[in-house]
C-alpha cells in the first residue's frame, strides 16, 4: 500500500500517517487534492478538477499541483512513481 | 458555483499528534518526574547507580488488588495464578503470592523459581509446549496443575502416572479463533479442526488420566474485550461437551492472561488511556459470558493468568543521558546508558518518558539510542524533548513486564533492581551484575591461557 492510501484524512484537513506518526494540516485545496490522488485520478484529471471547481486557471492550477506533489515527495508520502 | 482558490499546502506538525488529546505533549508540568513513590530519583542513583529499575509495591498491590475485584465482584470462583515469565525477580513473585495470587510457570526452571521461593506444588500451574518428562513427574508427585499442550505430552503423563501408580488429573490447552490476530495456534489442540476433541477421546482411551481442566491463552495485549466473551463461550460450549459425552467433570476454566497494560503500542497513535480498555470492562465481558452460558449451580473454577496488566505500570527505569547527537537529517538524538539489552519491550512500545528536572528550551522530536554499539539499540524514536543537559536523568515507564526477565546480558552488565516498598523503604532486589556473574560458568582450557611475550 501506498502512502497516500495508508493516510488517515479528516475533514478538516488534518492528514495522520500511521506508518510514522507524522501529522500534517492541509488547506482545502490541498485535501482536495489529496483524496483526487487516493483515488488514483492522473494529474490531468486532477489539473481538471480544479479548474472545474475552483476559481484558478489551466496554468496556476498545473503549476500548483506540481508544487504541493513535490511537498508530498518531501514529507515522504508519495513515491515517484506515484503519478 | 466555484469555489475561492488558495494555494494547496500541506504542513507537517512539529508538535505530536496527542496534542490534540491533551497527552504527548511535551507539558513541563506533567512530564518532569522528580521522585517515585517519594524517593527522589536523585538519590536512588547515587545510592544504586545508573541505570537503576525501580519497582513500587504500592502500585503492584494496588493494581492486582483492583484487578482481583473487577473478577471476584462478578463470579464467585476465582483463582489469580501469576504468570512467572512476566516478571520472576523472587520479590515481585512474593508481593503477588502474599496477595493470594498462585503461580504459573512455563519450564522446570519457573517451576524450580516457584518452588524454591516456598510455593507448594499443588498452588503451581505448568503450561508450556516443553515439559521434560523428569519434570512432568515432579510436578505429578508434587500435585501440580497441569495443561497439557500436545499429543505426546498425554502419552508421557500417561507413561509418570503408571510409573507412579496413579490417577493423574490434568487439563488441556486449546487454542480458538476469538477474532484475535495472529492466532496462538501453536499452543495446545485446535477446538475449531476437533484436534481438542480428539485429545479428550485419547485421554479418555488411556484410562489413566483425568480431564479435570480447560485452558487457554488468546494473545498478548489484546485491546478487545469481546474476544474473551468468545474464548469463554467456546470453553463452556466444549466444556459441557466432554462432561456430557465422557463423564468427565471440569473443575476449572483457565483463560491465561492478555489484558493490556497502559503503555502505548507503537503503531497504535491513541493514549493509553483512550486506546486500552479498563480491567472492569475485559471482567464484564468475561464473567457476562460465564453467567450466561453455565448450567444453573455450575460455578467451576475462573483461573486467570494475567501478568503484563498487573506489574507493568509498578516498574520505572531511570536511565541517564550521557550524550547528545544531531543527526544528519537534522534531528536531535541522545545516547543513554540503558537500552534494548535491558528494555526489550522497546520494540513493542512508546514509552512514558519523563525528566527528572524542569530544563528550558523548545521541546523537539528527539531519538533516545542504547548504549549498544549496535545499530538495534534504539530506546525511541519519536519523542518530544527540549534540549537536555548531559547526566539528566530520564525515568522511563511501564516497564514492570517482560523487561526483568526478557533482558539481555549483551555488552553490557544488567543493572540493578530496587523495590521501594509501602511505607517508602528503598531495598536492593537484584544486584547490578559485574564480571564475576558472567565469567562463573566459563572454562579455559589450560592450553589457551592468553600470554603476551615481551
Ligand atoms: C500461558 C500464558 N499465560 C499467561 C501469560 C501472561 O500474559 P500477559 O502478560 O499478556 O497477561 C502468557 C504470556 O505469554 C502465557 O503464555
Amino acid at each position: 500500500m501506498g502512502a497516500i492510501e495508508r493516510l488517515a484524512i479528516s475533514k478538516n484537513g488534518f492528514v495522520f500517517d500511521p506508518a510514522t506518526g507524522n501529522s500534517y494540516t492541509v488547506n482545502s485545496t490541498g485535501l482536495f487534492i489529496l483524496n483526487l490522488l487516493r483515488e488514483g485520478k492522473s494529474e490531468d484529471e486532477i489539473v481538471d478538477a480544479l479548474v472545474e471547481n475552483f476559481e484558478v486557471s489551466q496554468e496556476e492550477a498545473r503549476r500548483d499541483l506540481l508544487d504541493f506533489l513535490e511537498q508530498l515527495r518531501v514529507n515522504g508520502l508519495l513515491e515517484a512513481s506515484n503519478v | 458555483m466555484k469555489r475561492p482558490y488558495e494555494k494547496p499546502v500541506i504542513n507537517k506538525l512539529k508538535v505530536n499528534f496527542m496534542n490534540k488529546f491533551g497527552t504527548g505533549t511535551f507539558s513541563l508540568s506533567k512530564k518532569v518526574r522528580k521522585e517515585i513513590e517519594g524517593v527522589p530519583v536523585e538519590k536512588l542513583v547515587e545510592e544504586f547507580g545508573s541505570p537503576l529499575f525501580v519497582f513500587s509495591e504500592k502500585r503492584l498491590r494496588q493494581k492486582f488488588r483492583e484487578v482481583k475485584n473487577a473478577f471476584t465482584l462478578r463470579y464467585p470462583n476465582v483463582e489469580f495464578s501469576w504468570s512467572y515469565k512476566t516478571n520472576y525477580l523472587d520479590a515481585i513473585c512474593a508481593i503477588l503470592h502474599s496477595e493470594g495470587e498462585t503461580a504459573e510457570v512455563v519450564s522446570e526452571f519457573e517451576y524450580e523459581k516457584a518452588r524454591r521461593l516456598g510455593v507448594p506444588g499443588n498452588k503451581i500451574i505448568y503450561n508450556g509446549p516443553y515439559k521434560p518428562i523428569s519434570s512432568l513427574k515432579t510436578a505429578v508427585e508434587e500435585g501440580a496443575r497441569i495443561n497439557i499442550d500436545h499429543f505426546e505430552e498425554i502419552s508421557d503423563l500417561e507413561e509418570v502416572a503408571k510409573e507412579l501408580g496413579v490417577k493423574v488429573k490434568v487439563g488441556i490447552r486449546l487454542n480458538m479463533d476469538t477474532g484475535i490476530k495472529p492466532q496462538w495456534s501453536r499452543f495446545g489442540f485446535n477446538l475449531e479442526s476437533g484436534q481438542a476433541l480428539d485429545a479428550v477421546k485419547r485421554i479418555a482411551a488411556g484410562g489413566v488420566l483425568e480431564l479435570c481442566g480447560l485452558h487457554c491463552h488468546i494473545g498478548t495485549f489484546i485491546l478487545d474485550p469481546s474476544a474473551y466473551e468468545k474464548e469463554v463461550k467456546k470453553l463452556v460450549d466444549f466444556a459441557y461437551k466432554v462432561e456430557d459425552e465422557f463423564g468427565f467433570k471440569i473443575e476449572y476454566l483457565d483463560i491465561g492472561g492478555g489484558f493490556p497494560s497502559k503503555n502505548r503500542l507503537r503503531g497504535v497513535y491513541l493514549p493509553p488511556d483512550v486506546a486500552v480498555p479498563s480491567i472492569d470492562e475485559f471482567a464484564e465481558k468475561i464473567c457476562g459470558a460465564l453467567l450466561s452460558s453455565l448450567r444453573p449451580g455450575d460455578y467451576p473454577k475462573l483461573i486467570l493468568e494475567s501478568g503484563r496488566a498487573i506489574v507493568d505500570e509498578a516498574g520505572f527505569l531511570i536511565t541517564t543521558v550521557h550524550a547528545s547527537k544531531r543527526m544528519p537529517d537534522g534531528r536531535r538524538a541522545y545516547i543513554l546508558d540503558a537500552g534494548v539489552n535491558v528494555l526489550f519491550t522497546a520494540f513493542w512500545y512508546h514509552f512514558n518518558i519523563e525528566i527528572d528536572r524542569e530544563v528550558v528550551g523548545p521541546s523537539e522530536p528527539c531519538i533516545l539510542y542504547g548504549p549498544l554499539c549496535m545499530n538495534i539499540d534504539v530506546v525511541d524514536d519519536d519523542v518530544n524533548l527540549p534540549p537536555l543537559p548531559r547526566g539528566t536523568k530520564l525515568i522511563i515507564s511501564p516497564v514492570g513486564a517482560y523487561n526483568v526477565t526478557q533482558w539481555m546480558q549483551f555488552i553490557r552488565y544488567r543493572p540493578g533492581v530496587v523495590l521501594i516498598g509501602e511505607n517508602g523503604s528503598v531495598e536492593l532486589i537484584r544486584e547490578a551484575e559485574d564480571l564475576s556473574d558472567i565469567v562463573r560458568r566459563e572454562k579455559l582450557p589450560e592450553r589457551l591461557k592468553v600470554k603476551w611475550e615481551e
